[in-house]
């Protein structure tokens, strides 16, 4: 078994089992972090395949964002997990029968299946040789030349993902006492300091001086 | 030798787990999100798969844009779920049919 192998089988392997785990998990940090290690293993497929640029894409932005945001919601919700799986017996089967099926369809697509002859000369943007120019500065080219217009409306999709999710989470409490910018800068200072003379011994609430 | 079936079928096999992680936990949505997530990196494998197989480079930039989208989903759905779960108090989507209108 040659070293390509053994790495194809410890990432797919550890890809499966994880993926299953983080379906069977009791506890949903465990999924998360058991979805990690997914993550991490589709990774290093990835990087098997020649395809570094995507494999670091995943680590940062699998794993550094979406992942975390799991991590962060699930650890924020007070929720009772233990009384949400009591159900997952009650829809074994019925997941069961649909991810036999699936399977089998899957494997039979598998079976009758080949390439058309000239797939070869339908490609959109053949590779180049890898010896000349790296995964990362090939897809640059291609993704900043060819597709920049989807590009463009990828950013644009995150754009309003982001926005969206501020909007939907962002809740104004009227019990919490905020700085409020404008109301001090329209502040009058001579409305706001009175200047009184006090002579000694006299009594500071004639004038409306309400210290003491 | 490692060719393109053994990532091919490494991909169909996290699509499945998802779909029956979907079917597993109905009334979990973080667990079904999570699911969401694994079919979507399965179909991220299938595209790097060819581009790979086929000296192709269009497929590594299609999974970027799947990437994109979802992390887009993930940001949107997990906002949803904080505004449910403020409302409502729990997250069993049993519930979600009560917000109706």
């Amino acid at each position: 078994m040659t070293v390509t192998a053994f790495a194809f089988y410890v990432f797919a392997i550890s890809a499966i089992g994880a993926g299953i785990l983080v379906v069977f998990s009791r506890n949903p940090v465990h999924s998360v972090l058991w979805l990690i290690l997914a993550f991490i293993s589709a990774a290093g497929l990835f990087v098997l395949m020649g395809a570094e640029f995507v494999a670091m894409l995943l680590l940062i932005v699998y794993i550094g964002a979406v992942a975390v945001l799991f991590l962060f919601v699930v650890m924020m919700l007070d929720v009772d997990f233990a009384e949400l799986k009591a159900s997952m017996a009650e829809y074994l089967p019925l997941g069961l029968l649909i991810g036999v099926v699936l399977l089998i369809e899957l494997g039979l697509v598998f079976a009758h299946w080949n390439f058309a002859p000239e797939a070869a000369a339908l490609r959109a943007s053949p590779t180049p040789s890898p010896a000349e120019i790296a995964n990362t500065q090939a897809l640059g080219a291609v993704l900043y030349d060819q597709y920049v217009y989807l590009f463009e409306i990828a950013g644009l999709i995150l754009l309003v993902a982001m926005v969206g999710a501020i909007v939907l989470t962002l809740r104004h409490r009227p019990d919490v006492k905020r700085q409020d910018v404008v109301a001090q800068m329209h502040r009058d200072p001579k409305a706001a300091v009175t200047l009184i003379d006090m002579k000694p011994g006299q009594e500071g609430r004639a004038h409306g001086f309400r210290g003491k | 030798m490692i060719g393109l079936e053994h990532y091919l079928t490494v991909a169909a096999s996290l699509f499945v787990i998802g779909i029956f992680g979907i079917f597993l936990n109905r009334k979990n949505v973080i667990v079904m999100l999570m699911s969401i997530e694994l079919m979507l990196l399965a179909v991220n494998i299938n595209l790097v798969a060819f581009s790979s197989h086929l000296a192709d480079l269009a497929g590594q930039v299609f999974t970027l844009f799947v990437l994109t989208v979802a992390a887009a989903e993930a940001a949107i759905g997990l906002a949803i779920l904080v505004c449910f779960f403020r409302t409502r108090g729990s997250i069993a989507v049993d519930d979600v049919n009560v917000m109706k209108g």
